[in-house]
Order: C-alpha cells, then structure tokens, then sequence
C-alpha cells in the first residue's frame, strides 16, 4: 500500500526553539492513525505543516500518489487537493446555519465567481440533508451554529469535513469537553470516517485512543518515539519515561 | 424551485419601495415638475444623500459582510466625480469658447478652440495645455468607462497588495487611509493635472442641456440617483445572498478556517472591495454634477471615516441600515453644520452647533457602538 501523505525529515523552530526535530510520518489511503504526545511534542505544529500554515525549515511533504510536494502550496490549494483540518475548539460559523455552514463546505468549484453563479439545486440541498443526518444534526438544518451545544458544534465541524470530501482529515483533538455518551459517538463517527478516508487523530486521552483502537504514533520534543499499536507504545519503557509516567 | 431574491428577503422589497415613494414624493413638491414645495437647492441634496446612501451601502458589503474596515472609500468616490467632472468640464468650457469666437472675422479653427479652452481651463494653475489625463476628456463614452476603470483598477492593485500579504484589522484601514491621504495631496499639488486645490467646477451645468432649467435638471438626477442606489441596493444584496454571502461572512468571522475549506480568501476579498470601489465609484460621477464642484479636499482621510460612522449607527451587515443611516446622519449633519439649528444658550457659554455637531456626532458614534451595536436597523428588527 503506497502512502497517501508522507512526511520525510521536516524540522521548524521557532525563535531558535525546535518545534519539529527531523520528524517522519507516513499514513496510507484509508488509514486511521492516532497521534498522541505530551503538550508542546510538536502536535499541532505537524498539523499546521502538512496544511500549509507554518513552512518548514527542512524536510519535504509528499501528497498522493504523484508525489507532489505540499510545501509551495497556499492553505487553500491544500484543502482543495484534499486535506481537510478539525481544530481543536469547534470552529464553524456561528453566525450562519447549519445548512449555510454545510453548503459552504460541500465540494463544488471554490472560486469567487464559480461561487456567485452557484444555485442550490435539488442535488445539494440533498447533500446537505443527508450530511446533517449523518453527524446527528438532520433536524437542526435552520439552526444558527451558534445555537447549537459544544458537543453539536463538533459533530457539525465533522459533517463540515465530510462534505469536503477529503482524502486525509487531520483531526485535533475531538474528545476535548465533550461528555461520555458525546465520546462515544464521536468514536463511531471517526471509525465510520476511516472507511473512506484517511484520518489523523490528535489525542491526550488515552481512554478515546484505545477506543479507536488504531496504530498509534507517539510524538515526542517534535519526533517521533514509537510507533505501533497503543498496547505496543505503552509497554515501551522511553514512552512511559516521557509521557505516561507522569501522568 | 427556489423564491427568487427579492421574495426571500423581504427587505429588499420595502427598501425598493420606499425609495419610489420617495422620489415620486419629492418629484411631485419639487419646482422643476410640482407645487415647488421643495426647492431646487433642497432637490439637489437629497439627490446628493442618496448617492452617499449608494457608498454606504457599498461600504456595508466591503466591511459588514467581508470584515474589511476601508477607510478609504471616499477616494474611490471621489475619482469618480473626477472623471466625469473632465468632461463635464471640457465640454462645457469648449462651447462658450466657440461660440465667444465665432464673431471673429476668420471662423476658428478646431486646434485654436482646443488652445483656448486649455487656457481657460488651466489658467488657474499657470498652465495653457491640456495634461496626458485629459486625452479622453473630450468624449462622454470615454470619460463615463474611466469612472468604472481608474477607480476599479486603483482598488484591484491596491487590494491585491494589501489582501496578499495578509494586511488584516487595523493595519489594513491605517493602509487605505493612508491610500486616500496620499491621493488628496497629490491632486492638492497644481501639476497633478487636475487643477490642484481649485478642483473642477461649473460641474452642475450639463453641456447641450443649456436650455433645461436647474430646478429640472436636480430632478433628473434625482432620479438618476434613486435608479442607481436601486440597482446597487439589489445587485449588492443578490452578491450578499447565497454562497457568495456565505463565503463572505465566514470569511468576516474567521478567514483562517475559510482557507481551510479550500476558499481563496484573497480572491473573494478582492472581489468585493473592487465591486465596492466600482459602485462608490459611480455613486461619487452621480454626485458631484448636483455638488457642481470637487477638489481634492473631498478626498480627506475624515471623508471616508465619515461614511465608516454613517454604516455603524445605521447597522452595519444590513444593508438597508447603512443606507438609513448614511441618509439619517447626513442630512442631520447638513442641518446642523448649515446653521438652522437653534443654538443653545446655557447662560455661561452658547453651544453653536456647527462646531458642537462633531461633538454630538462622536458621541453617538460611542453610544450606539456601546448599546446598540446592530445600529438603528437593529432596532427596526426588535
């Protein structure tokens, strides 16, 4: 199986702090990958490279199966080659609907004025029903996001990602102040996402990791330190040094 | 099948309404074609306010929808009135020249016309040619697509500098003020072309229309004025509308994520404030022929501020709000600043409300920032 993303060698720092050390990562089609890692093991820092918000000092970036580099590419172009991005606080636009925030996100021609000429039609107004359905929003469709609860706003940033039909979602941190049955169906909806697309979980809590029960990359002052299942990382005595046996 | 847009937003409608009224109302008091209620001078301001109504609303979709705070606008406006002012100007100068030499023994020649309305013209500035800007100035078709062009051209250049290196906030408005200060003292100076601070003038006097009277010509552009701010109102609403909205208000409340979705956040900015700059642009050449003169005062760094404060007490991200409030807050400030309003006398000192009216104006500029941050439209909705 060729890797769909493939990270060779890319080190950043800033201000003279090495955020990522020569760090090397890989994820095939239709992988679900776990990355966990104690605060400031480079994170979201790897998230904000392979998206285009941070350029590294070294290292390459490959996307797909031709191979072509990421790193000359503006966040926009990113996203539309088929990365999609879940932050860590639930961002969708508050002051829009849950239909006006699925629309936008809906995979269509994303100039400026391919977008004045576009008309909902029968088809994406079935889309978006269909997306809405999908993460548990199907009757809130004329609600303002803003309305809607932590938990809800999270489910619709997912349905977001889904409607942008990505190949890779790199996902930060999703169980983040959500309660226990939230968690759960957070879990099913990542599981259910992995089975067409790659996905890239950010994740402190261990208990959400081992429900995924995905291979795991432990990412540590901004390379990576084991890789494996989490029973195989977490019998590994530099991982537990590090990360676990402070906690 | 969807409702069309004026069905959808119902505000469209009535505004559209409203203006008709309106214009009917005022055409039917004013002198050139009813009672006279209205004078001619009173004609010619409202006209004026609803070509300040057509910036604001402009101004609405640049900052309202798209977030982005231009303080720069009236240069846009301005430019406008400037290049239909050089025809206006050209035209007008070229027939009293021909026909103050056409008693001559030897008929003039078309070069010696030219010469001599190139004195008149510039003889205020110690000049007797006409400048290379003026080349086209001799014809209407020319100046009217320069209106759309220059200041259309200035906000493509100037926008994709700013917006593609991420000039955001408060450093963006600092840049388009900057921008319109730049402009104002360079058309200050006696060689930038357009007659420096004397501007252009005479420019209520429409050439070949020399038998129509002021007091129906007001009314003609009037109704020119109601037309435009009409058109403008519904093609600004049909951009506001739909996905483009859409995009538009994310982009607004966060540009970062919209990037993340795949949009051009550069792009889409560009758009808007060139649309923007383009319909200033002809709200400014619908403008100044009913001011009948502009010079680059008109260009200050407070203009456009101005029309910044007339969006947020109207309520900004309604169009309609920008409009009430731009037609609100200008005529009040006219009645003010024009000396009709009775002065108040407090015993130890008078408030004059022609300098006082800045003071009340700032204050409502805090207090409707402070309680009602929606603007008088915002209180419409209650």
């Amino acid at each position: 199986m060729s890797a769909l993303l493939e990270v060779i060698g890319i080190s950043v720092s800033f201000d003279g702090f090495r955020a990522i050390n020569n760090l090397s990562f890989a994820i095939a089609e239709r992988e679900l990958r776990a990355i966990i890692g104690p605060n400031g093991a480079g994170k979201t820092t790897f998230m904000d490279i392979v998206t285009g918000k941070t350029r590294p000092n070294d290292g390459q970036v490959l996307w797909g199966e031709n191979s072509r580099s990421l790193l000359k590419m503006s966040e926009a172009q990113i996203a539309r080659a088929g990365v999609g991005r879940k932050f860590q606080r639930p961002t969708v636009f508050e002051d829009q609907s849950v239909a006006e925030n699925l629309t936008m996100a809906l995979s269509a021609a994303r100039g400026p004025f391919a977008v004045l000429r576009w008309r909902p039609s029968a088809d994406s107004d079935a889309r978006v029903a269909e997306l809405a359905a999908e993460v548990g929003l199907g009757d809130q469709l004329p609600r303002k996001a803003g309305e809607l609860s932590h938990g809800q706003k999270q489910w619709l940033e997912i349905g977001m990602l889904l409607a942008q039909d990505p190949r890779l979602l790199l996902v930060d941190e999703p169980a983040a102040g959500m309660t226990l049955a939230e968690r759960e169906q957070t879990t099913t909806l990542l599981r259910r996402l992995a089975e067409k697309h790659a996905v890239v979980v950010v994740e402190h809590d261990m208990d959400f990791v081992r429900r995924l029960d995905c291979k795991v990359t432990v990412l540590h002052e901004g390379s990576v330190l084991a890789e494996g299942s989490l029973d195989h990382v977490t019998a590994n005595p530099q991982v537990i040094e590090v990360y676990l046996g402070r906690g | 099948m969807r409702k069309p847009l004026v069905l959808r937003h119902p505000s469209i409608l009535i505004f559209l309404a409203v203006l008709a009224v309106f214009t009917v109302a005022v055409t039917i008091l004013s002198a050139g074609y009813g009672t006279g209620v209205i004078s001619t001078s009173m004609v010619k301001t409202l006209g004026k306010t609803l070509c300040l109504a057509l910036a604001a609303v402009a101004m609405d979709l640049v900052w309202g929808y798209a977030g982005i705070l231009s303080l720069g606008q009236m240069a846009f406006f301005a430019l406008g009135g400037y290049m239909i002012g050089m025809w206006l100007m050209v035209a007008r100068t070229e027939g009293i020249v021909a026909a103050s030499l056409a008693n001559m023994p030897i008929p003039p020649t078309q070069a010696e016309i030219t010469q001599a309305t190139a004195t008149q013209i510039f003889g205020v500035v110690g000049a007797d040619s006409f400048p290379a800007i003026w080349s086209f100035a001799g014809s209407l078709p020319a100046q009217l697509a320069l209106v759309v062009l220059v200041p259309g051209l200035l906000a493509l250049v100037f926008g994709w500098l700013a917006f593609r290196s991420r000039v955001n906030g408060v450093y963006l408005s600092i840049l388009t003020q900057a921008m319109t200060l730049a402009l104002a003292l360079y058309l200050f100076q006696n060689d930038s072309g357009l007659r420096g601070n004397n501007g252009l003038s005479g420019l209520q006097n429409i050439p070949g229309l020399d038998g129509v009277g002021q007091e129906k010509l007001s009314v003609w552009f009037l109704w020119a004025s109601a037309i435009a701010l009409g058109l403008g109102y519904l093609l600004i609403a049909w951009v506001a509308s739909g996905k483009f909205g859409s995009v538009t208000r994310a982009i607004r409340d966060d540009e970062a994520r919209v990037r993340f979705l795949g949009y051009s956040v550069e792009g889409y900015k560009l758009v808007v404030f060139t649309l923007a700059a383009i319909i200033t642009a002809v709200a400014g050449a619908l403008y100044y022929p009913q001011a009948g003169i502009i010079n680059p005062a008109e260009l200050a760094p407070i203009a456009s501020i101005y029309l910044a404060v007339w969006v947020a007490i109207g309520g900004r991200g309604r169009l309609y709000g920008a409009a009430i409030g731009a037609v609100f807050v200008s005529l009040l400030s006219s009645w003010f600043t024009g000396g009709r309003a009775p002065a108040i006398d407090l015993g130890i000192y008078t408030i004059n409300w022609v300098d006082w009216w800045q003071v009340l104006l700032g204050l409502s500029f805090v207090l409707v920032t402070l309680f009602a941050p929606k603007g008088i439209a915002g209180l419409i909705r209650k």
